[in-house]
């Protein structure tokens, strides 16, 4: 018979964790999605262990002005310099990775949740309710993402939780276009004619024969739009829109130190390197599934 | 005709590899072939046994991964193997062309026809654009498309399927290629255009003498086009010869076991069932050592046909050029096997389970164009079905038969509540279910009307095992919630549809086409239905296994007494299959009756067509030509008259595109809807003529 070696231990145990070890062998073969998962991965480590690995407190104010590799008086080494307030760079960002390592995946995550319902809705009813869902999905589009998150935070307050709805709200109507195209497409096969013949319910077809078949393309732009949510989180704290200080937050530190970033390019660098090494990681990681996903 | 002898195309030895991550992969061994000027050779293998990649590498295009491992192909004395790309590109279109299976995929959309043909010429001689624009005008009426000079001017979506085929064709001739590779170019159509494109391909090779290579999955087409025949198993030749000498003296037991695996004329599925291949195809990196088809062979000696590789061998005391690759083929008689000694007992027929009566389907189309504002017709119809009267029992299988567009899958959608009809009863088990969607109908309904699909690779969730799958069935019909019983009866189901018990755990893309389907009758079966609707189950697979899972439905249907509506566009299984047949065209049923009175005459003139056009291996069976012109008309707009009016051969006069056509009863249950009369009718000869056993050449010539 057919059976191979492979086939058989997928059919054995644990094929759930089988599988996602065989995805990252797969992965492991994209250099590209390599580095992007040595990234995420990197900044995944920094948040975890920030109580560790910082050398300072990240809100105390010791020493302001200090450059790269500056002694402190009390002993210790701001390996990054100090800001304007005396706060040790390094030590910010590594407690700031925390702030963007929750928050983005939280506000996709939400964002994910109601751009499928929404997206799953539309696609397979059609009708009324797809007119009803795409016309408020494109009056929410028409508006420049900046102009909706300052309406949104200036009038609910700038806090986590506001962050994230501010972003589910302005990015789960593009989710919602994607999971409606593919549910356009996944709903005329038969393998969904079948379990409608059975006489499932609609939430049934739509969860279970429908919605596992659109994960490829879905966690692939789920990895992209992590990174857009971190800039936007990055953009929220540089405009003032973040969270409150005294909290590190990369966008906030830019923000903070701009003015001075002529005198003192060391304030600003850090944190927007911070940023971008994150958010590039998660568009690598995004192209390495992409590139394994079009292979199979 | 070019009466050169000189080959235009010879193989030889030829051995072609893929080369993937899992490792080489030899996907044709041992491979050699001559054509000569107007010759057209017939490929003819399932699919993975190598045919395409023949074509490929005749073309040089084998891709990044492909690549041939040793042996020459000569084109007019020249190596292609060696060939520069710039040179193969030279060679390419102008004197190598090659036409694909899906004609709507090979014409660019965006390109008006006439850019597209112009181009082929243009690229390839020094000529001016107006005489390119003559040579492809002159050459669309020569593939009898009528009207060429407004078909320059359109766009590919603007033609129907048969005719962007022929433009393909058209295409493929223009620079008077010396060799055409055809590559399954009717498998896409629908049986009645296919018969116009086979009747073109057989007349091109006459009138250009352009030798030919057509690749085909379907020994009824080979016999109809091609000179000389291959027939590929696991990536090598295992038989070739001549058409008459290879159809009427097969040797090779893999071309045997084709040959029972197709429902001919003689089978009968009490009498003579079909007798599938058993096993499957070998993957390429899993072939047996000695004879590939050992495994499979009833023939098979240990010993003899597992040892070494084996060679092409003439045939002795036969036509010159037929060869096999078997080595026990003088000592086997295939006689003494054929045809099938298994007997079957007919199914007693009960009592009526459905009854369609007067049924009509509109779908409702909204036109928002200004026009249709003002004259007032905003809202248009497309009558799917038109008056479907028909009835069905306990045990039988009814088949409804017509080419695509003709309505007979919105009638399942209707039949399985998708759809709600728009007048008329359907009454099921003496319930009218016509207008009940199927989340009001109750489990007891659903479970009692079930269906099978088409397309293999669709029909089962990719994302969910297959035991998960038929546990959701069985829990939902069956009312079941134990763990273990519902285990116990998917066990039971896998082994009613003949798979192994570890297919519980196995998932879809695991399975090949014929394991799904079975997985899919298995579903349709899981809640014992009184009625199982079938649409095209078997079209999307290859001769050895639709055969077998034909003879699995059939065993199910007589095990269960289920009423089986089996939805298909080719005659020669419904003929093998059917009880009873119910011809539809444009939403209208044109005749039914039973299979014998449907098969004999009086037909009606659209079921003539029908017959003609359904290709019969066996080239002792004389068919009455008839190539049906012009297209299917649109639903939306048909016909005033009699629906088939636009295509007619026996068009009577203006009566026919005025007066819908009455239904005429010849004797009970045998209905034509037809203004000839029926005495008219009856006096036409059959289409198809099978001699009887004993006048047949390989009964009376002893070997």
């Amino acid at each position: 018979m057919t059976t191979s070696v492979t086939e058989m231990r997928t059919t054995g145990f644990g094929p759930a964790l089988w599988r996602a070890l065989k995805s990252f062998g797969l992965l492991r073969e994209s250099w590209v999605g390599m580095v992007g998962v040595f990234l995420v991965v990197f900044w995944v480590l920094v948040a975890i262990f920030a109580p560790l690995l910082a050398p300072f407190d990240p809100n105390a104010s010791i020493q302001p002005f200090a450059g790269l590799g500056a002694v402190s008086a009390k002993g210790g080494t701001f390996w990054l310099g100090t800001d304007h307030i005396g706060r040790d760079i390094l030590s910010r960002i590594i407690w700031g990775s925390r702030t963007v390592l929750i928050y983005a995946p939280l506000a996709t995550f939400s964002a994910y949740f109601v751009g499928i319902l929404m997206g799953l809705a539309a696609g397979y009813r059609g009708g009324w309710v797809d007119d009803v869902l795409s016309r408020i999905a494109d009056i929410i589009l028409s508006f420049p993402v900046l102009v909706l998150y300052i309406i949104i935070i200036a009038t609910i307050g700038a806090s986590g939780f506001n962050i994230i709805i501010a972003i589910t709200f302005a990015s789960s109507p593009g989710i919602m276009r994607i999971v409606r195209g593919l549910v356009l497409d996944l709903r005329n096969r038969d393998y969904v004619a079948a379990a409608q013949t059975r006489g499932e319910s609609d939430w049934r077809v739509m969860l279970v024969e429908i919605l596992p078949n659109a994960r490829g393309p879905l966690i692939v732009d789920a990895c992209l739009r992590l990174g857009y949510v971190i800039i936007t989180i990055g953009v929220l704290g540089f405009l003032g829109l973040g969270l409150p200080p005294p909290d590190p937050d990369w966008g906030g530190m830019v923000n903070e130190t701009r003015q001075m970033a002529m005198a003192f390019p060391h304030m600003t660098l850090f944190p927007c390197i911070a940023i971008s090494t994150l958010i590039l990681g998660f568009n690598l990681l995004a192209d390495g599934l992409r590139e394994i996903s079009l292979r199979d | 005709m070019n009466q050169d002898q000189t080959p235009v195309l010879v193989c030889k030895d030829l051995c072609i590899s893929y080369y993937t991550r899992a490792g080489e992969i030899p996907a044709v061994v041992d491979f050699s072939l001559t054509v000569l000027p107007g010759e057209t050779i017939g490929i003819v293998g399932e699919s993975g046994c190598g045919k395409s990649t023949v074509a490929m590498a005749i073309m040089q295009y084998m891709g990044a991964n492909g690549g041939i491992k040793s042996g020459s192909i000569t084109f007019k004395g020249r190596d292609l193997t060696q060939l520069s790309e710039d040179q193969l590109r030279r060679i390419r279109g102008s004197e190598i062309a090659m036409i694909y299976q899906e004609p709507f995929a090979s014409l660019n959309p965006s390109l008006k026809i006439k850019t597209q043909l112009m181009e082929v010429p243009l690229a390839h001689e020094n000529i001016s654009k107006d005489e390119a624009r003559r040579r492809a005008v002159e050459m669309l009426s020569d593939v009898k498309l009528p009207d060429p000079e407004r078909l320059m001017e359109s766009y590919p979506h603007q033609l129907s399927g048969g005719q962007q085929q022929r433009v393909v064709i058209a295409m493929g001739l223009l620079s008077n290629p010396s060799l055409l590779l055809l590559d399954e170019p009717t498998t896409a159509l629908d049986v009645t255009v296919e018969a116009g494109i086979v009747k073109l391909v057989a007349d091109i090779s006459k009138k250009y003498g352009t030798s030919q290579i057509y690749i085909s999955h379907n020994l009824g087409l080979i016999l109809e086009t091609c000179d000389r025949v291959f027939v590929m198993y696991s990536g090598e030749v295992v038989e070739e010869g001549t058409i008459d000498s290879l159809f009427t003296w097969p040797r090779h037991p893999y071309t045997h076991g084709l040959f029972a695996c197709i429902p001919l004329p003689t089978a009968d599925k009490h009498a003579a069932p079909l007798k599938p291949i058993r096993g499957q195809l070998p993957l390429p990196f899993e072939r047996p050592r000695g004879c590939y088809y050992h495994p499979r062979c009833d023939h098979f000696k240990p010993g003899l046909c597992d040892r070494e590789h084996i060679k092409m061998e003439h045939v002795e005391d036969s036509a010159a050029d037929h060869r096999v690759r078997c080595l026990r083929y003088k000592e086997i008689d295939h006689h003494l096997l054929k045809p099938s000694d298994e007997v079957k007992e007919p199914i007693a027929l009960g009592k009526r389970v459905l009854n369609v009566d007067g049924m009509k389907k509109y779908y409702e189309v909204r036109d928002s164009s200004l026009r249709a504002l003002f004259s007032g017709k905003r809202i248009r119809y497309v009558k799917a079905n038109e008056e479907l009267n028909f009835t069905a029992q306990e045990g039988e299988t009814v088949a409804i038969v017509g080419e695509s567009g003709c309505g007979k899958s919105t009638f399942a959608k209707v039949l399985m509540g998708l759809e709600s009809g728009t007048d008329g009863e359907v009454r099921h088990k003496g319930k009218d279910i016509s207008e009940v969607a199927v989340r009001d109908r109750s489990d007891k309904q659903i479970s009692s009307l079930q269906m099978v699909f088409q397309n293999p690779f669709d029909t089962l969730n990719p994302s969910h095992g297959v035991g998960g799958q038929l546990s959701r069935v069985i829990k939902k019909f069956g009312g079941e919630t134990d763990k273990k019983k519902i285990f116990e009866r998917v066990m039971t189901l896998l082994d009613t549809v003949k798979l192994p018990r570890d297919f519980y755990y196995r998932k879809p893309r695991q399975l090949s086409g014929g394991q799904k389907q079975r997985v899919g009758i298995a579903r349709a079966f899981a809640g014992n239905p009184s009625m199982v609707i079938a649409d095209e189950p078997i079209s999307a697979l290859d001769v050895s296994v639709a055969a077998a899972v034909t003879e699995l439905l059939t065993d199910i249907q007589r095990e269960h007494k289920t009423t089986l509506l089996f939805i298909s566009h080719d005659l020669s299984v419904v003929r093998y299959l059917a009880d009873r047949i119910v011809v539809m065209y444009l939403g209208h049923i044109l005749e039914r009756g039973t299979t014998e009175q449907v098969f004999d005459p009086p037909y009606h003139p659209y079921t003539e067509a029908l017959l003609s056009a359904v290709p019969i291996a066996d080239p002792e069976v004389t068919k009455r030509e008839i190539v049906l012109e012009g297209n299917l008309p649109s639903a939306m707009n048909p016909p005033k008259g009699c629906p088939f009016c636009t295509r007619c051969h026996r068009r009577i006069g203006e009566i026919c595109d005025i007066e819908m056509p009455p239904d005429r009863e010849v004797v009970d249950r045998h209905v034509i809807k037809c203004h000839i009369p029926i005495e008219e009718l009856s006096k036409i000869g059959p289409v198809i003529i099978v001699p009887d056993e004993s006048e047949r050449i390989h009964a009376t010539k002893s070997e």
